[in-house]
């Protein structure tokens, strides 16, 4: 399962935070990551003989490539050039994903004849775009725009779609009956009623993005995670190339859970179901739960 | 007297295809006076809840006509339906607003009404709060407000208290009965409970399905109400009713094709 948004977890208190909380956001994957340094190092300890090239592998010696490399303001270089290209890919795939999910959720004659065609393009991988996007937008940053767009403009597209697909219908009736227009239908109803699923497909598609992003780099520019690389094996720099590794790693992993923390939603969205609080001056209220289910 | 502000004269829907149509109402007339609570019982699937939308604009009528007198203030017709259909992302007091926000009803706005129709729904205390926070009573006065709040001349009210405990609805219809007079607001409610008919109604209308006509009506003046015992009234309200349902369908599927 990909990330629950961490507010649904019952089990923490008022604060959202308890002590097993702590632990279990902090200590286990600390623990996770100790052992994967400690199984990296016993496998370059037990089959790579001293002073092979393959010893440059080892994790003391990427780490201190990665100091240097910090230090010197090289890694700093490379890591901007790439958070940019991502950050234009992602925003050229939002601007066409989230109008194409919305005609894809909402007219039936669009899904109906768009659709396939949209499935059989999106299992084309978006590397084998290459070649056509150096041929279109030459060498530069445009190509690695354009790979990341058209890999991450899926979970968008098809997010928003699912979204639209599973408003209900009757809260488009309500506002029908409130004679809101259709802008004010897609800017008070639609949209509110969606943007859960539209900032899950952002989050999917950061993802997508982070994964398309290093080998697009590896295409005709001259920075970037992806290029430090290539350019490391070009200069036998073992060490630094680990670095760039972690450090691609460290990234996704960074970008993943701000993304998380910044694309959930903290007010409620439209499919949480309604929690079974009831409060009420003379009332009593013990009114049937279906009176105030939203359909999903 | 004023004209009637709302009046369905010969009003037919059908549904399905041409050839196998099915003819949900038929020579459909009603006819609404201002100010009164207008109910209308009926067995299931006799076409109440098709009538309503159609009154609302939210369907159209195949034959006749639907003829509501235009407000000055505000909009003609304004819909409660049985699920109180909350924006669970907008709190109490934007869910109110909400129908305001829209240019069709700007006219309507002035300053202070909000606060005040969420003092006459009893929803001050709730302003902030959230719809997963309401009772299933709260909820419904909520939905009620936003439509209230938008001065539609006649509101149409589709089963509002169907799925209340019975001590809620109770106290909704009370509070109801006492809304309508002070704002003086022209009801239309459809219901299946005799009792809420009989209660909140000035006049009692029954509809018999396949296809669905107002077969009868019930005048309840205050005089009537004097003049006969209420038991008696609705032994024979609910009579009537057994009748009809008789004829509704379930069973046989309806068709009244050339009926
Ligand atoms: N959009 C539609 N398409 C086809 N048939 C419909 C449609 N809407 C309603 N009907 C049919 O019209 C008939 C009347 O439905 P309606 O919902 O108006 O009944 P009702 O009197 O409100 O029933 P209930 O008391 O159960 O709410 C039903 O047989 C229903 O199946
Ligand atoms: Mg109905």
């Amino acid at each position: 399962m990909i990330g629950r948004p961490p507010a649904q977890d019952d089990r923490r208190d008022a604060r959202g935070r308890s002590a097993t909380g702590v632990l279990t956001a902090v200590g286990y994957p600390l623990l996770g990551a100790a052992l994967l340094v400690v199984l990296w190092w016993l496998a370059i300890k037990l089959f790579v003989e001293p002073g092979s090239f393959l010893s440059a592998f080892a994790p003391d010696r990427g780490a201190r490539a990665l100091v240097d490399l910090v230090g010197d303001g090289t890694l700093n270089r490379h890591v901007i050039a790439s958070l940019k290209r991502i950050l234009v890919g992602l925003g050229i795939a939002a601007v066409i994903g989230i109008p194409f999910g919305l005609a894809l959720g909402g007219l039936p004659v669009f899904s109906k004849t768009i659709g396939p065609v949209a499935s059989f393009v999106r299992m084309v991988s978006p590397l084998s775009w290459t070649p056509l996007a150096i041929i279109w937008f030459g060498v530069g940053d445009q190509p690695v725009y354009f790979l990341i767009a058209i890999g991450a403009v899926w979970p968008i597209a098809l997010s928003t779609s699912a979204g639209v697909a599973a408003l209900d219908p009757q809260w488009l009736m309500l506002g029908r009956s409130l004679r809101a227009s259709r802008v004010e239908l897609l800017r008070t109803i639609v949209w509110p009623g969606i943007r859960a699923d539209v900032l899950t497909g952002l989050r999917l598609a950061l993802t997508t993005a982070w994964i398309i992003l290093v080998p697009a780099e590896m295409l005709g520019v001259d920075s970037g995670l992806g290029y430090f690389i290539l350019d490391s094996r070009d200069r036998f720099a073992y060490s630094d190339l680990v670095a760039a590794i972690v450090v691609i790693g460290a990234l996704g992993f960074l970008l993943d859970r701000a993304a998380h923390y910044l694309l959930t939603p903290r007010r409620r969205t439209a499919r949480r179901p309604a929690r079974q609080r009831v409060t009420g001056p003379a009332e009593v209220a013990l009114a049937e739960p279906g009176a105030r289910e939203y359909r999903i | 007297m004023a004209a009637s502000p709302l009046r369905v004269s010969g009003g037919t829907r059908r549904f399905g295809a041409r050839g196998q149509q099915f003819t949900v109402f038929e020579g459909l007339d009603l006819e609404v006076e201002a100010g009164e609570v207008f109910v209308l019982l009926g067995p299931s699937g006799c076409g109440k809840s098709t009538l309503l939308r159609v009154i609302a604009g939210l369907d159209e009528l195949d034959e006749g006509t639907v003829a509501i007198a235009a407000e000055e203030h505000g909009r003609d017709v304004g819909i409660v339906f049985q699920q109180p259909l909350l924006l669970p992302w907008l709190s109490v007091r934007e869910n109110v607003t909400l129908g305001l926000n829209y240019d069709a009803n700007r006219s309507a706005d002035e300053p202070g009404l909000v606060d005040r129709t969420l003092a006459e729904f009893g929803l001050t205390e709730l302003a902030d709060a959230y719809p997963d926070e309401l009772s299933g009573g709260q909820a419904q006065r909520v939905s009620l407000a936003r439509t209230v709040v938008t001065r539609p001349r006649v509101i149409l009210l589709d089963e509002p208290f169907g799925a209340l405990d019975p001590l809620t609805r109770r106290n909704l219809q009370q509070w109801l009965l006492g809304i309508q007079q002070s704002l003086g607001l022209t009801v239309v409610m459809v219901t299946h409970d005799v009792e809420e008919a009989l209660l909140l109604g000035n006049r009692v209308a029954l509809m018999s399905p396949s296809p669905g006509r107002i077969c009868r009506t019930w005048e309840l003046s205050s005089e009537s109400r004097e003049a006969r015992p209420m038991a008696d009234l609705r032994e024979e309200v609910l009579q009537t009713y057994a009748e009809v349902a008789r004829l509704a369908p379930g069973n046989t599927s309806g068709f009244a094709a050339g009926l």
